[in-house]
């Protein structure tokens, strides 16, 4: 009895695999979204009346169907990307920052409040001279303090980061209650002091600015000595402490990059974009970020296409609901379905699991 | 022995079900449920012709999980099916943020052919002005705003509803519910305060609390109220606790102002009585919903819908009253209420009707110990936040007659505000 039983059972273990060639990889990755696509539409079909390629061509549509979309498609991916830039050194460093989200609203904060009170003031070239470091600046404050805290006294950045966001959150209603007098905390958007608008076009100035960053940051990462004592201390604090890197200065220092990153996004978010804030204005990028960072191994250049994923999917699920009537929640699912599969099959590009019929042969 | 616990656990589970279904089916038993309506939604008058290419698109905050955007998206069906529009016709985007999302989404809507677009929250405004000057074409219509008076776009236009009334009746029910509790030696006259939870200190809110609590006071002169503000329209949680921190200050009925379930629900889980907003929580809060009164944007929608399909203007303001059907009350939960509540509702919405009860008549309420004989509203949102408006006319403050968007924000005795933060 006792013997049959351990034959039956099958036991598996999972190994690291070799780096796959990349067309391999490509094939594998298409293939998992080819899957989730089909998985999704079995569920949309099951749960709603609907045909699946019709939310498919739904969702396309809702990213790429008029102009407007393909710009409002572009500035969303540009935000976002610039959100994920500014988390990425953090989070080569293994310095889980969690607090974009907070960051980016200080820098928003920052800028609206300089929009507000010296806006007609000030000729426009000096007031977006101010503009940007103010915002550069509170973003900075509100990254480096954890960082402060985490180099010298080793508390948890995690916890630290994210507690930060609701401060921030609670400020930017405060200073709402403040500057709008009638209590509504509708802030009236003051364009007349915002980025300049280059070509007619209201995004594309935040869209160069964007892909100047990704190439900036891409080369910082990849070819700078900074960059490098990033890579050494997210790989191992002993080693960078041995070789001679001053570890307290590196997580400073990267915190103060990542700070100014998020600055810019709470800039272009409230000075060429909205020109008002709210306790939305960031929308949860903040935490989104870190989802197209990681996807995109940390890479900034993979990320334009991650970020593209994600803003395609969330612009996509949007039309979904509108052209179908469904509730948003349906759309979600669809998307989390969608990277789901992607998430997964990165699993199994770094590792495969090996079955053996014999559990005691391997124990 | 697996099995034998298996089917022991199963069995209690049938047992327990079976008695918590039979619980249930006697508590229904005495159950009176709702009454009909006391100011019932009116039958929309669709007396026009739609042309087939005829579109209008909606803009909503959130979406159904919001009582708010809720009760908008109620009124749209509505009207789809009065008039006979297909799905095509009636565009809704859910989920628009107040911000330049709003501005891309009504610029979308144009693109795709609509003749009119409707925005529904409050921070909408700005970027519906933005669009409605690119589109000169296009109406732009928007609830609660309060720029239409002043922007002068023939294209732009803002409306509400003198909910205050609703809220006002809904105040007397609130008010015979509080005069049967003090009959019953629950709570002495004194102990009759009522508990508010308010999004922001705006007029909007002010107004809908103060008329609320003058509704009240007309049947229950003793009663007093607290309101707590929560700092944002659509916070479930904070809505929750603001709720439970006025019944643990002894607020013996609440009522709300903001957009989700979390006061009605923590009303429902202490059993203290609830007047509700938007539509009815009856569904959830059987045991305390009391009654709620809400705009109905339907007869407006068939009203820009008339005007578009005839080629009239639409009016910059426009506030629909009972009589238009914009201010309707749910029926009333004759479990909770008070006896005779739904009567009393219906002698003074006659009242309203006639003009004999007036419910910012400044005979009924003080500010700081005097009668209030002279108030300048800050009516044109110029950005100033300088009053500019006389608001007392005949003896009443004349709510949203000079904007559909209301004004009144005057400290009344016997209200106290727990917090002034937002």
């Amino acid at each position: 009895m006792q013997s049959t039983k351990q034959k039956k059972a099958l036991s598996f273990h999972i190994v690291k695999r070799d780096p796959l060639p990349w067309y391999k990889g490509l094939a594998i990755r298409a293939a998992a979204i080819v899957l989730a696509l089909v998985v999704a539409g079995v569920i949309i079909t099951l749960l709603t009346d609907k045909n699946p390629l019709a939310v498919y061509a739904s969702m396309l549509d809702g990213a790429f169907g008029m102009d407007i979309r393909i710009w409002s498609l572009l500035q969303d991916i540009a935000i976002l990307l610039c959100i994920s830039l500014a988390v990425t050194p953090a989070f080569k460093m293994k310095f889980w920052n969690c607090g974009a989200e907070g960051q980016v609203l200080m820098g928003g904060l920052a800028t609206v409040t300089v929009m507000m009170f010296l806006g007609d003031k000030l000729p426009l070239p000096l007031l977006l001279v101010i503009m940007i470091a103010a915002s550069i600046l509170a973003s900075i404050i509100w990254a480096v303090l954890p960082a402060i805290c985490k180099a010298y006294w080793n508390t948890n950045e995690t916890l630290f980061t994210l507690m930060m966001n609701y401060v921030a959150i609670q400020l930017v209603s405060y200073f709402l209650k403040t500057f709008v007098k009638t209590g509504s905390g509708v802030l009236s958007p003051m364009p007349q002091f915002g980025l300049p608008v280059l070509f007619g076009h209201q995004y594309l100035l935040n869209i160069i600015i964007v892909a100047v960053l990704t190439v900036v940051v891409y080369i910082y990462l990849k070819y700078t000595k900074q960059g490098y004592e990033i890579a050494v201390v997210g790989e191992s604090e002993n080693t960078a402490n041995y070789i001679g890197i001053n570890v307290k200065k590196v997580v400073i220092r990267t915190l103060i990059v990542s700070g100014a990153l998020c600055g810019i996004a709470g800039l272009l978010l409230v000075g060429g974009t909205n020109h008002t804030i709210n306790t939305e204005t960031a929308g949860g990028r903040g935490f989104t970020a870190i989802m197209v960072s990681w996807l995109a191994k940390f890479n900034p250049i993979f990320m334009v296409f991650t970020s593209f994923l994600i803003v395609f999917l969330q612009k996509g699920s949007q039309q979904v609901s509108t052209d179908f009537r469904l509730p948003q929640a349906i759309s979600d699912i669809v998307t989390g379905i969608i990277l789901f599969f992607i998430i997964g099959c990165e699993f199994f590009l770094n590792y495969k699991i090996v079955v053996s019929k014999n559990g005691k042969e391997n124990a | 022995m697996k099995k034998v616990l298996a089917l022991v656990l199963s069995l209690a589970m049938t047992l327990a079900m079976c008695v918590a279904l039979s619980g249930c089916t006697e508590n229904k038993k005495e159950l009176l449920g709702m009454s009909d309506a006391p100011i019932a939604a009116v039958e929309l008058k669709v007396d026009y012709e739609v042309p087939d290419d005829f579109k209008i698109g909606f803009i909503c905050l959130h979406d159904e999980n919001s009582t708010y955007d809720l009760n908008f998206l109620n009124a749209v069906y509505a009207i789809q099916e009065a008039a006979g529009l297909s799905d095509d016709q009636v565009i809704i985007k859910k989920n628009i943020g107040e911000d330049d999302s709003c501005y891309n989404a009504a610029k979308d809507l144009a693109t795709q052919g609509c003749d009119i677009i409707f925005a529904n929250s409050f921070g909408h405004e700005s970027f519906m002005i933005k669009a409605a000057k690119e589109f000169p074409e296009i109406e732009f219509c928007h609830a609660t705003g309060t720029k239409a008076h002043t922007e002068g776009l023939d294209n732009y236009h803002n409306a509400f509803a003198s909910i205050y009334e609703g809220r006002y009746l809904a105040g007397v029910a609130a008010g015979l519910k509080l005069n049967e509790m003090i009959e019953a030696g629950k709570i002495t006259a004194e102990q009759a305060k009522m508990g508010y939870v308010g999004a922001f200190t705006y007029a909007e809110v002010i107004s809908g609390y103060t008329s609320f609590y003058l509704g009240a006071k007309s049947v229950c002169p003793s009663v007093t109220m607290d309101v707590q503000f929560t700092g944002s329209w659509y916070e479930p949680t904070e809505e929750k606790n603001a709720a439970e921190a006025l019944i643990s200050k002894d607020c013996v009925l609440i009522s709300q102002h903001a957009d989700s379930m979390g006061a009605p629900g923590a009303c429902e889980a202490a059993g203290v009585p609830n007047v509700s907003y938007n539509g009815a929580t009856y569904e959830s809060c059987p045991e305390t919903f009391i009654v709620s009164s809400r705009i109905d944007w339907a007869p407006y929608y068939n009203y820009i819908i008339k005007c578009v399909v005839n080629d009239e203007k639409i009016a910059a303001d426009w506030c629909g009253g009972i009589e238009e059907g914009s201010v309707v009350l749910t029926g009333v939960n004759q479990d909770a209420a008070a006896e005779g509540t739904v009567d009393k509702i219906k002698a003074v919405v006659a009242g309203l009707k006639d003009g004999s009860v007036k419910v910012f008549d400044t005979k009924t309420f003080t500010v700081e110990g005097k009668e209030v004989t002279t108030y300048s509203a800050d009516v044109d949102d110029m950005g100033d936040y300088k009053p500019d408006t006389e608001a007392i006319k005949n003896g009443e403050f004349a709510e949203s007659s000079d904007r559909s968007a209301p004004y009144f924000d005057l400290k009344v005795d016997g209200i106290t505000r727990l917090n002034e933060k937002f």
